[in-house]
């Protein structure tokens, strides 16, 4: 059972997910508005990772974070370690890859608010701020939920984009998914059906959490 | 003007053309009436300030909420608006006490569960403080809206078909009530309605709109027995409407010929001799004579006629009448009148136009467009 993967796994869909839902709240937000120029553009950016290659993407993605290119060199200036091949490297193309996953169904939830229901909070006194923290936020919250679940358990299973832009470094990028393919690999099979049990509960541990809090959430009118 | 008055004033060409212009004073209740796409919501909008005009000035409470002239804008929380709208829009995820301290920043913390208990017993919804919106039915729910526009203590209060979603005997409750509370409010109340109806039940006065424009402003009775046009009288429903010309006028009778026969009007001023006129008479204002004994005023205009049809209408009933120029003339009977007339289709009856009811206005060319 190689735990470190476990460990890394778990850390890297969690800071996926962390990093990602606040910004894309904000997007969703914007986006739900009527009236918002060059919509479709966008939304048709945000669904682009679903429909590349895991392959593609992680190509691309290295090519930036290599010693050659702006971003690879002002990282390896900054911190002093190259982005390829490291954990941040693997966090940033993460975070790319999960996009539509955060932001459509907080879009969805945003754009099910009826529109008069936000005015009547604002003609109810509550400023624009106050509206979307009181009001829109915790109704888009099946959104929120539904989007940190697609994001984490997106993260967990993602292998072709970590195998790409991380390799198979122990301890700093060999994910729990990378790992079993590993043992496989290796003709290891209890070693691979561990993991892979393993990450069978985390997934459904992570969903059945998320369905409770939906669920909960769910009593909308 | 008064303290607490709504003055407003607005102007614009799109989307919805709008030039209307009209006041609401303290404790009025204002009913703007037209059939949909008459800029009706546009305008409750717009004196929230969740659309803005292209030209235009709303006062409140004197306080200037717009005026484009002078570049004032004043965002939709500052404005000391209630709003009930049409959906209700109420907050699903809060409770009824939630939805209503939503619009109670104003207030110290301590004191707004007394004021909603208040409230709720203003709106006859005591004890519901913690149910859900989505536990509530529609009428409760429009109270749950009601109660959450005056909790902002507003110094106006916008009523969007507030009656539109709800089955008929609750509206008819809801109207009821919303009568007796409107008695006890001192803001100006603007409600929008097409329903002509449910604006003469409530309204102090109405303003009629027609596409984007103020045809007539008045109490009800008046605009209903002297709408200011033939386009008026056809948007709050008249059908006894015609085309004369004025044959002559003095301070007792203003006189009409009407195909062919003379009618004797109540005196109206302002016409002349050979004038071309529209004029009306309410379809209640029509006498049926008694076919079997003869009953009082039979000389004032009389009119033959053939019943084509019956309509019965709860208590009354509305006959129409072809009339011998090919015209039909409407007239409302009570159930029991009748019935004691026994009249059938193809009877051939008279009746009396009473002269104080037939009104008089400039003719406006051919008959305008007739409501949906």
């Amino acid at each position: 059972m190689d735990w470190a993967a476990l460990r890394l796994s778990l850390e890297l869909a969690g800071w996926t997910s962390v990093l990602l839902l606040p910004p894309a709240i904000l997007l969703a937000r914007w986006l739900s508005l009527p009236g918002v120029r060059g919509r479709a553009v966008i939304e048709m950016l945000v669904a682009l990772p679903l429909v590349l290659p895991p392959s593609v993407l992680g190509y691309y993605l290295l090519g930036q974070f290599g010693a050659a290119a702006p971003l690879g060199r002002l990282w390896q200036g900054v911190f002093g370690h190259p982005l390829a091949f490291s954990f941040e490297g693997l966090l940033i193309a993460s975070l790319l890859v999960n996009i539509p996953f955060a932001v459509q169904p907080i879009l969805r939830a945003f754009e099910g608010i009826p529109r008069e229901v936000r005015e009547a909070a604002w003609c109810s006194g509550l400023s624009r701020l106050a509206a979307f923290r009181r009001i829109e936020l915790p109704l888009a919250r099946s959104g929120v939920t539904a989007a940190f679940a697609l994001v984490f358990a997106h993260t967990l299973g993602e292998f072709g984009v970590v195998l790409m832009v991380g390799g198979n470094i122990s301890g700093a990028t060999r994910t729990l998914s990378i790992a079993i393919y590993d043992r496989v690999q290796a003709f290891d099979d209890s070693g691979a059906g561990a993991m892979a049990a393993l990450l069978l509960v985390v997934s459904v541990a992570v969903m059945a959490l998320v369905y409770l809090v939906t669920g909960r959430g769910g009593r909308r009118g | 003007m008064a303290e607490r008055d709504l003055s407003v004033r607005l102007i614009q060409e799109r989307p919805i053309p709008l030039d209307v212009t009209f006041d609401c004073g303290p404790g009025e209740l204002l009913a703007l009436v037209g059939p949909s796409g008459s800029g009706k919501s546009t305008i409750l909008r717009a004196i929230a300030g969740l659309n803005h005009p292209q030209r235009g000035r709303v006062i409140c409470a004197g306080r200037t909420w717009l005026d484009t002239q002078a570049n004032r804008i004043e965002p939709v929380q500052a404005r000391s608006v209630g709003v009930v709208f049409q959906s209700y829009a109420l907050f699903p995820h809060l409770s009824v006490a939630g939805n209503i301290m939503a619009a109670m920043s104003h207030r110290p913390r301590l004191d707004r569960e007394r004021r909603v208990e208040a409230l709720l017993d203003l709106v006859h919804l005591s004890g519901f403080q913690d149910r859900l919106p989505g536990e509530l039915s529609g009428g409760q729910q429009q109270r749950v809206a009601l109660a959450r526009a005056l909790a902002r203590e507003p110094d106006v209060l916008l009523l969007d078909e507030p009656f539109a979603a709800v089955d008929q005997m609750t509206r008819r409750r809801l109207r009821r009530e919303l009568a007796q509370l409107h008695r006890q409010l001192r803001m100006p109340v603007v409600l929008v309605t097409h329903d002509l109806d449910e604006a003469v039940m409530l309204a102090d006065r109405m303003a009629i709109l027609y596409r984007g424009r103020t045809l007539q402003t008045a109490p009800p009775a008046e605009i209903l027995a002297r709408p200011a046009s033939p386009l008026v009288a056809r948007q709050v429903g008249h059908t006894n409407l015609f085309e004369a010309h004025i044959l002559d006028l003095d301070s007792t009778a203003t006189r009409l010929v009407w195909q062919g026969r003379v009618l004797e009007a109540r005196p109206q001023p302002g016409f002349v001799k050979g004038q071309k006129v529209h004029w009306l008479i309410p379809a209640a204002d029509v006498l049926l004579h008694s076919r079997f004994k003869p009953s009082k005023g039979e000389k004032e205009n009389p009119i033959e006629g053939v019943v084509r049809d019956r309509l019965p209408l709860g208590e009354t009933e509305t006959v129409t009448l072809a009339v011998e120029s090919g015209e039909t003339l409407a007239m409302t009977l009570t159930r029991h009148a009748a019935a004691r007339n026994d009249l059938k289709p193809g009877d051939r009856v008279t009746v009396s136009l009473l002269g104080q009811a037939i009104h008089v206005m400039a003719w406006e060319g051919a008959a305008p467009e007739a409501p949906p």
